[in-house]
């Protein structure tokens, strides 16, 4: 794979999943604020959201798309700053990348499944 | 109207100094009349590049007080409200001296873009027909018009920050023959505006469209390389 199709390549999954993000944001900030109307305790937070799978699926592609979304982003930036595009940058995206999924994930599966 | 205008003018190349003048203050008096006032009448050692005066050749751009502007098009009562006038080369170029820049690099960037034209038609060939309002001919109609002036290049913090970037001239030159559909170096042009010195550089910050005298929208163009290169390279085709 080219570099240049590489670059194209990451232009174009950062794009699609901030239009995910965006969607997701969306429904997440309405599922608060239709959620705390006179009040929320996270014993309430966890009596909706477990065992709530359509819940847990929703949250689970905010993850994906954000652990792909924030690593090409970072990636960007350290290329542009310091270390330039070579495999710091790449080493520092994936980091990041797996950070957000597993933690991600660990949140996803504590509200739905524990 | 102030009486007189308090001028600073770069001389040196890019290592040298502002020097002050005095010049008298006339009306409809436009920056360009300032310097070759300063020229002719007080130190003949200055350099500068015109030609036309009237904003179609696009070589006396020079940034005036920090902002790149035609000096021709460019009247002082616009920019001067205070008398005061700081005129310096364009940045993002090498100086060869005073206003003069080196623009050698700026153009050969049009080269690397692939902003040649290249078709397969002779002039045996019948005319192409593009129809006016198909979107192809509009987009480019939108980019069509510029004059090389260099005030966007100058503009761009991404050319600052990373001299390779083609910048926003060359690319919005090859957008314009991006959507041009008789010629027939598409592939290689794409290839050519991809990447870390082409497109995807681009911050969308939007100086160059702000500052270009001709109200072009690099950056219209910009995005939309980066959505065809997008899909060449989905395709495997980039």
């Amino acid at each position: 794979m080219s570099d240049v199709r590489t670059q194209a390549l990451l232009w174009y999954w950062q794009r699609m999943s901030a239009m995910v993000l965006a969607l997701c944001v969306v429904v997440h900030l309405a599922g608060i604020i239709y959620a705390v109307r006179g009040g929320l305790t996270a014993a309430e937070i966890l009596g909706r959201t477990r065992g709530n799978w359509a819940f847990g699926a929703f949250y689970a592609v905010f993850v994906v798309a954000c652990a792909i979304h924030a690593p090409i982003g970072v990636a960007n930036i350290v290329g542009e700053t310091t270390v330039g595009r070579g495999s710091s940058a790449l080493v520092i995206a994936s980091v990041l990348g797996v950070a957000i999924l597993m933690m991600g994930f660990s949140a996803v599966y504590g509200l739905v499944a524990r | 109207m102030t009486e007189s205008l308090k001028v600073r003018v770069w001389r040196g190349t890019d290592r040298g100094a502002f020097a002050a003048y005095e010049v008298p203050r006339s009306e409809s008096q436009t920056v360009l009349d300032v310097v070759t006032y300063i020229q002719r009448r007080i130190d003949p050692t200055l350099s500068y590049r015109f030609a036309c005066r009237v904003g179609m050749c696009g070589s006396c751009a020079m940034s005036v007080n920090g902002i790149a502007r035609w000096t021709c098009r460019t009247h002082v009562s616009r920019v001067a409200k205070d008398g005061v006038l700081e005129i310096a080369p364009l940045p993002n170029l090498p100086v060869i001296k005073d206003l003069v820049t080196d623009m050698r690099e700026f153009f050969d960037k049009w080269a690397k873009a692939r902003g040649q034209f290249k078709g397969t038609r002779t002039r045996h060939d019948d005319f192409a027909r593009i129809a006016p309002a198909s979107p192809e001919r509009v987009a480019a109609d939108a980019g069509i018009e510029c004059i090389g002036c260099g005030v966007c290049y100058a503009s761009c913090d991404v050319v600052t920050w990373r001299p390779a970037f083609l910048g926003p001239a060359a690319l919005n030159r090859a957008w314009t023959l991006v959507n041009d559909p008789r010629d027939v170096r598409q592939r290689e042009r794409l290839r050519a505006v991809a990447g870390d010195a082409g497109c995807h550089s681009c911050h969308t910050q939007g100086s160059c469209g702000e500052r270009c005298p001709k109200h072009i929208e690099p950056t219209a163009g910009i995005a939309g390389l980066k959505r065809l290169a997008a899909r060449a390279a989905l395709r495997g085709e980039l």
